[in-house]
Order: structure tokens, then C-alpha cells, then sequence
């Protein structure tokens, strides 16, 4: 169905190629999952697929690539609409109209297809992705599930053979990816679609896969059976590997093969093992200095409350996860921990003097708190990374060098002359945290941090949280990840609709939750384990 | 005649409407036509307006004619010649240098200024309420949909603007809550200038995306029309719209004869319309659930055209009738033509189909008959 020959991208002025010598066929009817690193060309090789690379950003493409029969080199994308269904990573950004039912529409209308036949496919396509009840319904108020589900059926309206998506899940909590990946799967499975998709967190998707694609750094590609070319990866999802620690065959590449694998294992585990040892989680010290109390907060927009009388108190050492749906309230709370919002009732204190962050001046407020907001990019403002650095050392009144430094500890080697938009995804949040740690804060927040990390960058961004706890930093993030959450946060605080519904220790909170259990906890249950390192230790160490 | 369905009522239909009703307010200082005017606007807004965003501008361009009565009022006061010799307050006379002679500030004011300066208000104030009428009965992206094929790239062009405003206002608040945290002013030039950056940078590369989901969603797939074709469309739009122009201004202004205004909006309106249908064909696009144009859509938009007809026909046959007489100060007469035409205008209230429910609120309700699910007191 889509086929690579020999394909070769150069972007204008890069010195390398984006994809090189890239052979690949995928069959009519597969769910393929590309992988790769941020940056080693996932989006190049998405878009080569309907033309959008080189006819709309321009480059060398050597080789030919084929869709359904028609060669990409003659077509241009808009002559491929009806083969190809494109969907951006952003969707709000590809939208074109204001309302869902009209989205759906549009494509069909630049096709020209017979207006009778557009509205019967609208009906199908509303009902096939559940979006019958929001057909009328502006795109704005959607939330970002059905923001996904809505991008997805206004490419599915033209009736294309491919489906194409760029990280659909990346911005979702746990509830809204599913509702998301559930649609994907049906369009496989009943419609017989062929879909190609890039994702980043491989534990909700690998085990949907027929076939996962990595692309490696230089640009070559390695494919084939998902537990073939995972069993070799560098990294990997949780499940895999504990799979692969403990040496089962055939490699687990979902939580529930993992658990059929080590049903004896389980069975003759001891409990009692726990209490020596291996159950992970911080052990409670004694209670260190407060830097953050939350006094009864509320904060109200108009007639909603966005956070309804929530009380935290956080202290130094501490990594505080805070989890929740989308639009529960948690960017809130963040932003008025910082000042950026006022609270209606209760009242904030921060830093190590315990003050009210609201009105004060800025150059005051970095040395009691540090926001790292969602767009991390928004923070940084200069031309290269050595004057973003001297420019925060300013800004701080530090010691110049400070935030060099921090940068080298967080993320050594980058250069200082680059262009802070050309740093790969967790190079642009290390220097976004050095920039932000160079006022030395007790207190740092994190909004999303790792929305576009690989595992590589997680893992060292999981390395760096540590340390700054270890330093007697406190540290909240606000997150969807679980696995990050599972391996960092000694604290979870879930909340819901403004209010608190959860706060306790890691393993207690999100162990008992369907919704947030990271994999392993799910495959230990009922033994609390949070880690593949504990659960692979309480096993048996490795291979029996 | 047969029932109409709840729908939503075309919406050039409406503007069709409102447009009648401007223009026959247009046409006169009346206090007594210009009122039944409003009356009447707001009557079918009231009966027929839909319950969405847009729909609350009435009342906003309620406040805006109130306010240009002021202004109209203020300015009489101040600046004005006296009419008449009811003296209703006399104002210290300010004195002014010799070439400033054909100016006054201050002096007599008399209540026929006032009352001519409110009524030439009121005609302003009365043609915004027709503006606003249309405004918050028809959806702007239902009408921007109804353009000809031929305006479809502007009316694209329209939309994506309305969807890029709010974004970049949310971007803006954005990048200036993260130079807060970094400790920076954003007051001042350099503030300013600081947060402008990264929102244009932003605003870049959205229109980038946007450029390339739309051309992988078939934008612009287009047939092709012969060069003799495409300069025909141009030349017939071009003059047509500048035909229209001219006859509006003669139907328009009081001075000019409605004889000479009236064919040449037609021929104006004729021309660019075959142009817009030349040019419409070179498009391929279909259009999805596009609105009927149906007997209640005539009938809306020929009440407005009734109106300003009947309000036309009043001024040939007794100019004065139209005008507000000051000197000497007499109560107004209500031309009986011009009374029937503004009251025909009032039939959209009945006429244009009554709204649709919405869908999530059909949902809620459990069904079109709006009965709970639950039965209240059931034996037990």
C-alpha cells in the first residue's frame, strides 16, 4: 500500500540527510508504529507518504515513494486527499472551520463529491468515532480527546486508504489516549484502514502494532515484528523490558501476555520479600522544611471554579506528581503557586520565607519559585544558548556562569552558539530549567514537562529531578505520564474537577488506580511494585 | 400552505431583509416611521433569534444607536444654529477669534433643533438596529458558507482570519505570563516588544501547519478556464459591483432621483452576478448541507424589500411626509403606504420557520417532546 524505494530527504542547507536509503513496504490493512528518537525524522518520513515532503517544505528526495499505486512525485498532496488522511500532531492547528460537523465536511467539499454522498458519510463517520453528540458543537470548546477523534474523522470522510497520524496520544491523559487508540484500532480492525503512526510512548500502543518501523539516528530504518525489533532497541517500554530482564520468551508487549508469562513466577513470589527489600518508593525521613503551603485555594474564572479549596503542603526533597484529567484544574494550581493567577479564597505561600507569590516583582519572585510552563519554548527569547544563559544570570542576579553550568550538569555538551529552536526537544527543557534554576528557587513547577521526550530523554530528565530533589529542591509536575510518574514522584496528588480526590505516597495512590498504574504495577498486582529494577530484584534477579 | 419545519432560515435571506428595512430607514427623519422600524426589528429578532454567541450583538448595536443619538445631541448643543424661536435654554455665548466667524459656541438652544437633531439621530441609531438585526439572526459562518463558489477563497481567507484573532490574543497572554516568570517587565516599549516576537513566531508557523493540512486535505484542487474566460469574470464582476455602488447611492440619498438609482443597482447587480457565476465554474467544490432557498426565504427577504418600497412610494407622492418638521413644529403623519410596507416586514416573526433544538439539549431532554424519562409520581 505504501511503498519506499530507495528514498533519500535532504532539507535545503542541512548537511545530512533526514531519511537515508529507506526500503519499506507496508501491506494493505496493517497498523505499522513508527519510533524513533525526537528529531531523526519521524515527521520527514510521515510526511513524505502524501507529498507534503518536498512539495510544501521543499528538499531533495531521492528514490520514489508510492501510495496505493500513485507516485508521490507527480502528485502533489492535495492530489492525493482522497488516498492519504493526514493528521496533524497539533489538530487544532489543521482545523479549518469552527464546528465538527462541518470539519468533517470539508475535504469532502474540495473533492467534489456528490452532496448526497457527503452527508451519508458524515453520519457514518460521526457515528463510527462517537462523535454524534458533539456533531454541532464549536471546535474550540472540545476537549482534547475529542479534538483528536474530530481531526481523525475529517481525513476518514474522504474515504482514504491510509491513515497517517503524528503522536495522536501525545498531549491525551491516560482516559482521552484511550478513547483515541480505541477509535484507531477499529478503524484497523473493521475497516481494514492501513495506518501509519508515530508515537512516543510505546507501552500504549506496542502491543496494537503488526509491525513497528525505528528510525535510527542517521536516517536508515529497522523494521519488523514488534517484538523482533523491540527485543533489540536500546529502550523500551516497561513491560518489554521486565520481559526481556527476566528473560521471557516470547517477549511480553502488553501488560496482559506479561502476566500470563508470569503467572508461576507470582505464584511462588513471597511476600515477605517486600519488607527487606525491593519495594520501591521513598522511605519517609524525617519531615523537612516547608517551602510551599497551599492554605485552602480556591480560584474561580467567571461562574467556574477551576480549583476548588485545595490545601498542599510540600516540603524540600519532595517530587510531588500532580496528575488529573485535562481541564481538572492542574495548570491552575501551578500558575497561581507562581503569582500568574490570583486566588479567590485561601492563600498561597511560597519559598524559603513562605511568601504570597501574587503581585510580586519578578527579578523576587525567581529566587522563591521557578514555573516551567507547558510551551517551554515561550521562556527563551534569545539568539543562542550562551546569551539565553547570560541573559537568565542577569535576570537572577547570579554569579555569571550559573546557568551554564546548571545546563552542563543537566545536559553536557551542547554548543554554545546554537539557536535555542534547534535544540532537540529535552536539550530546549534542560536549558529551559537551567535557566529557570540559575535564581535558585526552592521551589521549581513543571507543566507537562516531558510531553515530547523519548525514552532516552526521560531518562536523563528522570536523573536530573533526582538530583535537584537530593539538593533539597522541591519539585511538582504536572503530568500524564505514568511511567515517569511510577519512576520520579515519591508523592502523587490526583485531582478532579478543582478538588483533591488523592495524595499519598506514589505506590499507594496509583497502584489502586485503574486509570494511573503504571504497567509493571499492573502486572505485579496485587504486590505493590512500581519499577521494572524492583520487580525484576523481588523475581529472582534475572534469569532463574 | 404547507408547515414549515423548525430550521435555521437562510441567511442572506435575513440580510436581504435587514437591508429593506435600513433602507427605508435611510429614506426618512419620521420619528414615527423610524420607530415602527425599530419596533419591527426588534419584534422578529426577539421572536426569531437563535441562542448562540453571536446572537446577543442586538442588544450591543442598541446601545451603539443610543449612543450616536448622543453624540448627534451633543454636537447640536454645542456647535449647532439655531432653528426656530422656542428658546429652551440659552448657553453662555463663547467668543471666538474673527476667522473662526462662521463657527458658534454656545447661545441659544431651541427645542426645533433638539427635536431635528434627535430625529437624524434616531435614523442612524435605527439603521445600526438593522445591522444589528441581521447580525444576531443570521450565523456569520452560515453566510460566509452561501458565498459564491467564485468568493470561496475569500470567504477561506475570512474564516481562517476569525480562528487566528482569539489564538493569537490566548498566545499573547501566554508568552507574557512566561516572561513574568523569567523575571522580565512587560511594560513599556521593550515589554511590548519582547512579547510581540515570539506571538508573530508563533502566528508563522500556525499558518505554516494550517497551509499544509489544508493542501493535504485537497485545497485548491481547481479546473482550468481559458485566459478570455477569466478577464470576462473580472471585467462583469468589477463593473457590476461598481454599477451597484452607484444606483445604491442614488436609492440611498434622498437627493438623487430613485428613477436613476434603482435600474442601475439592477444592471450592477446582474452583471456581477453572471460574472460570479463564470468565475463559480472553474471550482469543483461541492458544498455540504447547504442551505434551501425556499418559499419562506422569499418571503422574508420580500417583506424587507416591502418595506423600503412602501417607504419609497411615500416620498414620491408627499416628499414632506417623510421628513420631520421643525418650523413650524408639528406632530408627524404616518403615510398609510409607508405603514403597510414597514408592518409587512414584520412577518418573518411569523413566517421564517421557528429553530431548531439543538442536539445536545434533544439529548438531555429525551427527545423533540422535551418529556423527562423518569415518570413523576408513579403508584407504588
Amino acid at each position: 500500500m505504501i511503498k519506499f524505494e530507495d528514498v533519500t530527504v535532504t532539507y535545503t542547507d542541512a548537511p545530512l540527510p533526514s531519511l537515508r536509503n529507506v526500503n519499506l513496504e507496508i501491506q494493505e490493512g496493517e497498523l505499522a508504529l513508527l519510533v524513533g528518537r525526537t528529531g531523526s525524522g519521524k515527521s520527514t518520513l510521515l510526511r513524505s507518504i502524501n507529498g507534503l515532503v518536498p512539495h510544501f517544505t521543499g528538499g531533495l528526495l531521492e528514490g520514489r515513494v508510492t501510495v496505493a499505486g500513485r507516485d508521490t512525485r507527480t502528485n502533489p498532496p492535495r492530489e492525493l486527499a482522497d488516498v492519504v488522511g493526514m493528521v496533524p500532531q497539533d489538530p487544532m492547528s489543521g482545523f479549518v472551520t469552527d464546528t465538527v460537523e462541518e470539519e468533517l465536511a470539508y475535504g469532502m467539499e474540495a473533492l467534489g463529491i456528490h452532496p448526497q454522498t457527503m452527508r451519508r458519510r458524515v453520519e457514518d463517520t460521526l457515528d463510527l468515532l462517537g462523535l454524534a453528540e458533539i456533531r454541532d458543537r464549536p471546535l474550540l470548546s472540545l476537549s482534547g480527546g475529542q479534538r483528536q477523534r474530530t481531526a481523525i474523522g475529517s481525513v476518514l470522510t474522504t474515504n482514504p486508504s491510509v491513515l497517517v497520524l503524528d503522536e495522536p496520544t501525545s498531549a491525551l491523559d491516560p482516559g482521552a489516549a484511550e478513547e483515541v487508540l480505541a477509535a484507531i484500532q477499529r478503524l484497523v480492525f473493521d475497516l481494514g484502514l492501513t495506518v501509519l503512526m508515530a508515537e512516543h510512548r510505546l507501552e500504549r500502543v506496542v502491543q496494537y502494532a503488526d509491525r513497528v518501523v525505528a528510525i535510527e539516528t542517521d536516517g536508515s530504518v529497522v523494521h519488523g515484528e514488534p517484538a523482533a525489533v523491540l527485543a533489540s532497541a536500546p529502550v523500551a517500554p516497561p513491560v518489554i523490558e521486565f520481559g526481556r530482564r527476566l528473560g521471557l520468551s516470547p517477549l511480553p508487549l502488553s501488560v496482559r501476555d506479561a502476566r500470563r508469562e508470569t503467572a508461576t513466577l507470582r505464584r511462588d513470589f513471597h511476600p515477605a520479600h517486600v519488607v527487606t527489600g525491593g519495594i520501591d518508593g521513598t522511605i519517609a525521613n524525617a519531615p523537612t522544611e516547608l517551602v510551599a503551603d497551599i492554605d485552602h485555594v480556591s480560584v474561580t474564572y467567571g461562574n467556574f471554579v477551576a480549583v476548588n479549596d485545595i490545601a498542599l503542603h510540600l516540603r524540600r526533597g519532595e517530587i510531588v506528581a500532580l496528575m488529573g484529567r485535562n481541564g481538572s484544574g492542574k495548570s491552575t494550581l501551578l500558575n497561581t503557586m507562581v503569582g500568574l493567577r490570583k486566588a479567590s479564597l485561601g492563600r498561597v505561600q511560597i519559598g524559603a520565607t513562605l511568601a504570597n507569590p501574587y503581585g510580586m516583582e519578578g527579578g523576587e519572585l525567581l529566587k522563591h519559585v521557578g514555573l516551567v510552563p507547558q510551551e517551554a519554548g515561550d521562556m527563551l527569547y534569545a539568539q543562542t544558548v550562551t546569551g539565553e544563559c547570560e541573559a537568565a544570570d542577569r535576570d537572577a542576579n547570579a554569579e555569571p556562569g550559573t546557568a551554564r553550568a546548571l545546563l552542563d550538569q543537566f545536559a553536557p555538551g551542547i554548543n554554545g552558539e546554537t539557536h535555542p529552536r534547534d535544540l532537540s526537544e529535552g536539550q530546549r527543557l534542560s536549558l529551559v530549567l537551567a535557566v529557570v534554576l540559575a535564581a535558585k528557587p526552592p521551589v521549581v513547577l513543571l507543566d507537562e514537562p516531558t510531553r515530547g521526550l523519548d525514552y532516552p530523554g526521560k531518562r536523563n530528565f528522570t536523573r536530573v529531578l533526582q538530583e535537584l530533589a537530593r539538593d533539597g529542591h522541591c519539585i511538582m509536575l504536572a503530568t500524564h505520564d505514568v511511567e515517569l510518574v511510577a519512576a520520579t514522584a515519591s508523592r502523587v496528588v490526583i485531582i478532579a474537577d478543582g478538588e483533591v480526590v488523592a495524595d499519598g505516597p506514589t505506590k499507594d495512590v496509583v497502584a489502586s488506580s485503574p486509570m494511573f498504574a503504571p504497567q509493571i504495577s499492573k502486572v505485579m498486582r496485587p504486590f505493590p511494585f512500581l519499577t521494572v529494577d524492583a520487580a525484576v530484584e523481588a523475581l529472582g534477579g534475572g534469569k532463574p | 400552505m404547507s408547515k414549515t419545519l423548525p430550521r435555521y432560515l437562510h441567511p442572506g435571506a435575513w440580510w436581504l431583509w435587514a437591508i429593506g428595512l435600513a433602507v427605508a430607514a435611510s429614506r426618512t427623519t419620521n420619528p414615527l416611521i423610524l420607530g415602527l422600524i425599530l419596533a419591527v426589528a426588534a419584534l422578529v429578532v426577539a421572536a426569531r433569534k437563535p441562542d448562540a454567541p453571536w446572537s446577543r450583538s442586538f442588544s450591543v448595536f442598541l446601545k451603539l444607536g443610543l449612543f450616536v443619538i448622543a453624540i448627534r445631541l451633543v454636537f447640536q448643543v454645542v456647535l449647532g444654529s439655531p432653528i426656530g424661536d422656542h428658546v429652551l435654554v440659552t448657553l453662555p455665548v463663547v467668543p471666538l477669534p474673527a476667522w473662526m466667524a462662521s463657527l458658534r459656541l454656545g447661545g441659544e438652544i431651541t427645542w426645533e433643533s433638539i427635536i431635528f437633531a434627535a430625529c437624524d439621530g434616531l435614523r442612524l441609531a435605527v439603521l445600526l438596529a438593522c445591522v444589528g438585526a441581521a447580525n444576531s439572526l443570521a450565523s456569520p459562518s452560515r453566510l460566509l458558507k452561501s458565498m459564491p463558489p467564485a468568493l470561496y477563497e475569500v470567504g477561506v481567507a475570512v474564516v481562517v482570519a476569525m480562528t487566528f484573532a482569539p489564538q493569537l490574543v490566548t498566545d499573547l497572554g501566554r508568552v507574557r505570563e512566561a516572561r513574568r516568570l523569567r523575571g522580565r517587565s512587560n511594560k513599556g516599549l521593550r515589554g511590548a516588544v519582547g512579547a510581540a516576537l515570539p506571538v508573530l513566531e508563533g502566528a508563522l508557523d500556525r499558518a505554516v501547519t494550517l497551509a499544509a493540512a489544508m493542501d493535504s486535505r485537497g485545497y485548491g484542487r481547481t479546473g482550468q478556464l481559458p485566459a478570455r474566460v477569466r478577464h470576462l469574470t473580472v471585467a462583469l464582476v468589477l463593473g457590476g459591483l461598481l454599477g451597484v455602488c452607484i444606483g445604491l447611492y442614488g436609492v440611498l440619498s434622498a437627493n438623487a432621483a430613485v428613477v436613476t438609482g434603482a435600474p442601475l443597482l439592477l444592471l450592477g447587480v446582474i452583471a456581477a452576478c453572471v460574472g460570479l457565476w463564470l468565475g463559480g465554474r472553474r471550482s469543483i467544490r461541492t458544498r455540504y448541507r447547504s442551505d434551501p432557498w425556499a418559499r419562506p426565504e422569499w418571503l422574508v427577504s420580500a417583506s424587507g424589500i416591502a418595506a423600503s418600497v412602501g417607504v419609497m412610494i411615500a416620498g414620491i407622492v408627499n416628499p414632506v411626509s417623510l421628513t420631520i418638521s421643525v418650523v413650524p413644529l408639528e406632530w408627524p403623519a404616518l403615510p398609510p403606504v409607508a405603514l403597510l410596507g414597514i408592518l409587512l416586514a414584520a412577518l418573518p416573526a411569523v413566517v421564517a420557520p421557528p429553530l431548531p433544538m439543538p442536539a445536545a439539549i434533544r439529548r438531555r431532554t429525551g427527545g423533540l417532546t422535551g418529556v423527562p424519562q423518569t415518570a413523576v409520581g408513579a403508584p407504588s
